[in-house]
């Protein structure tokens, strides 16, 4: 523990504080702690822990291996359908017609559970190589156009009507039957803390992922592909472990958003799923890991007040921020404090060669 | 004959792109020796050094190394044989210490750990430097990095291209006296263009002009054939009298 403190201050600290704060907020406020405002707000951070979890895995690919990937809403909606489908047309026969137990304690739910995770992983996996095989021999701008067109396929395919009754085409999948002891309408406080532990676990095993012989290979490459080629590295093995990798925590965290929402629908295979964990990303910092979550944090709260003051106007209001953000903090907010990059007068520049920019004229 | 060499390049081919880079080069490195490719700016030194890893493959002829026809095979699997590049423009990884830069060059885990005292003995700065990222360091580190990452695995063979690039005269002495320390326990290929540096170092050289190895022989019979370093060396030896001031 002390060693994590020495190395890791800022992420302790917050999650000492995620684990006070339903707590300290129901000794503050004289609130229950299973309702009203704190559960309000508890679930407020349960959307914030998976969207980071996303976040994260996003970062392990753009940040870390360099690949600007536009699919990456594939292995999140992946893991959301997965564990609907099963948990909806699967897993109740199972449990009807089998009982596990340790002693007298009757675990069957969440041996279900675990193995809709696991397939959940499972399909993650095999998106993240079905994608790799298709387009990890081009690069650049190729690549991105590849992701997004394998994801755009995808998202056709949920909302396809020829599987409506399975999966509701455009409508998608709604009340699945989560489990009572993890259902977050019943036992939030649960879920709450699930959430967090997916999240710190992601943390944990994607610091040691990035900071392992592996992760050094990942980043190497990045940088340039020919100078790890010729040291002995195959750049393409270590692309594709990269992408898989991020796949599965990105499934992880579509299969924790599908039991949070108790539905899987389109729109979380879609396009504008993936820009969302790229605008967390680049917000808080690529590269960092921590940023991400920052990102996502950071989003959440916006997504939250913006809305009670702009209405449906605040995606408007939140790009203008985010376009000033970028230009100040031109490493997302904790890369620029990592590097002191934080220039004012530089930033003001940027801001002002924008706005003096002007569209040239087709000949 | 061949078997004396530990590596031999045979009348090679190599295009990049459309452009015809290498026309039936052939260049032979003595085990235990080191060989030098000299020739001027875009002779085809650097290319002939791509084409025996694998980054610029061969279309035609035959790369030797080591008993075994590496031509075609894939450059990770060419460096895997045994083989070290060092790459002019301090090819290290700038986003990444220089321990983890060390690290990274490990073939078999532990490589490192058995050849640090040998690194650091050639080259105290890195042990001091270990923890700075790559970017944070000069020009001069930076290439002493790019050489020590060779040294990591076992390599039975390392080509070096232009170590004294852009380096100070007293770098550059020192990047000498490594090479020639090198020497004794690996085998050399090096493209040099400081001319009083590579004739102090090779025993060997190869002329490349144009992309064809137009001459070869000792060392110490091109120092005395000024009418053949004039006539393909030319302005790209780096005047002596400079060098010497230098020093």
């Amino acid at each position: 523990m002390k060693n994590i403190w020495k190395k890791d201050k800022g992420f302790v600290i917050f999650l000492l504080a995620a684990i006070a704060f339903p707590f300290v907020f129901s000794l503050l406020g004289q609130t229950s702690l299973t309702e009203g405002t704190n559960k309000f707000w508890q679930g407020q951070l349960i959307n914030f822990f998976i969207m980071a979890i996303f976040a994260m895995s996003y970062d392990l690919l753009i940040g870390y291996a360099g690949m600007l990937s536009f699919g990456h809403a594939a292995s999140f909606g992946g893991g959301a359908y997965t564990v609907a489908l099963l948990l909806t047309y699967v897993a109740p026969d199972i449990v009807k017609n089998y009982q596990i137990f340790i002693g007298s304690l009757n675990i069957t739910e969440i041996v279900v559970l675990l193995v809709c995770f696991l397939a959940a992983i499972l399909v993650s996996i095999l998106i993240g190589l079905l994608f790799s095989a298709s387009a990890m021999r081009v690069k650049g701008p190729y690549f991105a156009m590849l992701t997004l067109a394998l994801a755009t396929a995808l998202n056709l395919l949920t909302r396809a009507t020829d599987f409506v009754e399975w999966t509701g085409a455009d409508e998608g999948m709604h009340g699945v039957p989560v489990p009572y002891w993890i259902n977050p309408t019943q036992n939030r406080l649960t879920f709450y803390f699930i959430a967090l532990v997916f999240l710190v676990v992601t943390y944990i095993l994607m610091k040691r992922i990035v900071s392992s012989p592996t992760g050094r290979v990942i980043q190497a490459t990045r940088e340039n592909e020919d100078r790890s080629r010729m040291i002995g590295y195959n750049p393409v093995t270590y692309r594709t472990l990269a992408f898989v990798m991020a796949s599965v925590f990105a499934g992880i965290a579509g299969a924790l958003y599908s039991l949070w929402t108790v539905s899987a629908t389109p729109s979380m295979t879609s396009g504008v799923t993936t820009v969302n964990a790229l605008i967390m990303t680049i917000l808080g910092g690529m590269g960092t890991l921590i940023g991400p979550v920052l990102g996502a944090g950071i989003m959440q709260i916006f997504s939250q007040f913006f809305y009670t003051w702009f209405g449906a106007r605040w995606p408007l209001v939140f790009g203008i921020i985010f376009v000033l953000i970028v230009m100040f903090l031109p490493y997302g907010i904790v890369g620029t404090w990592r590097m002191h990059g934080f220039k004012l007068k530089e930033g003001w520049q940027r801001f002002w060669d924008l706005l003096k920019t002007k569209p040239t004229a087709e000949k | 004959m061949t078997n004396e060499f530990l590596l031999s390049v045979e009348s090679v081919d190599t295009f990049i792109g459309q452009f015809h880079i290498l026309e039936n080069v052939s260049v032979n490195v003595a085990k235990g020796s080191i060989t030098v490719l000299l020739g001027r700016n875009g002779a085809g030194k650097t290319t002939t050094l791509k084409t025996v890893i694998g980054l610029t493959p061969p279309r035609s002829g035959r790369v030797i190394f080591d008993g075994e026809e590496i031509q075609g095979k894939r450059a990770f699997n060419i460096a895997n044989l045994g083989i070290g590049y060092v790459p002019e423009n301090r090819a290290i990884f700038r986003a990444l210490t220089v321990l983890e830069n060390l690290k990274l060059a490990e073939r078999k885990k532990g490589d490192l750990d058995r050849h640090a005292d040998m690194i650091f003995e050639l080259f105290p700065d890195l042990e001091r430097l270990s923890k700075l990222k790559g970017n944070q360091l000069s020009g001069g580190q930076q290439q002493m990095l790019a050489v020590a990452r060779a040294l990591v695995p076992d390599n039975k063979l390392l080509l070096i291209d232009e170590p004294s690039e852009g380096l100070a005269p007293i770098l550059i002495q020192q990047m000498m006296e490594v090479i020639r320390k090198l020497k004794e326990k690996t085998t050399i290929l090096l493209v040099e263009q400081n001319f009083i540096m590579a004739s102090q170092l090779a025993e060997r050289y190869v002329i490349i002009d144009d992309g064809r190895s137009v001459h070869r022989g000792l060392m110490s019979d091109l120092v005395l054939n000024e009418e053949l370093i004039h006539q393909y060396l030319g302005a790209s030896i780096q005047a002596p009298t400079r060098t010497s001031e230098a020093e």
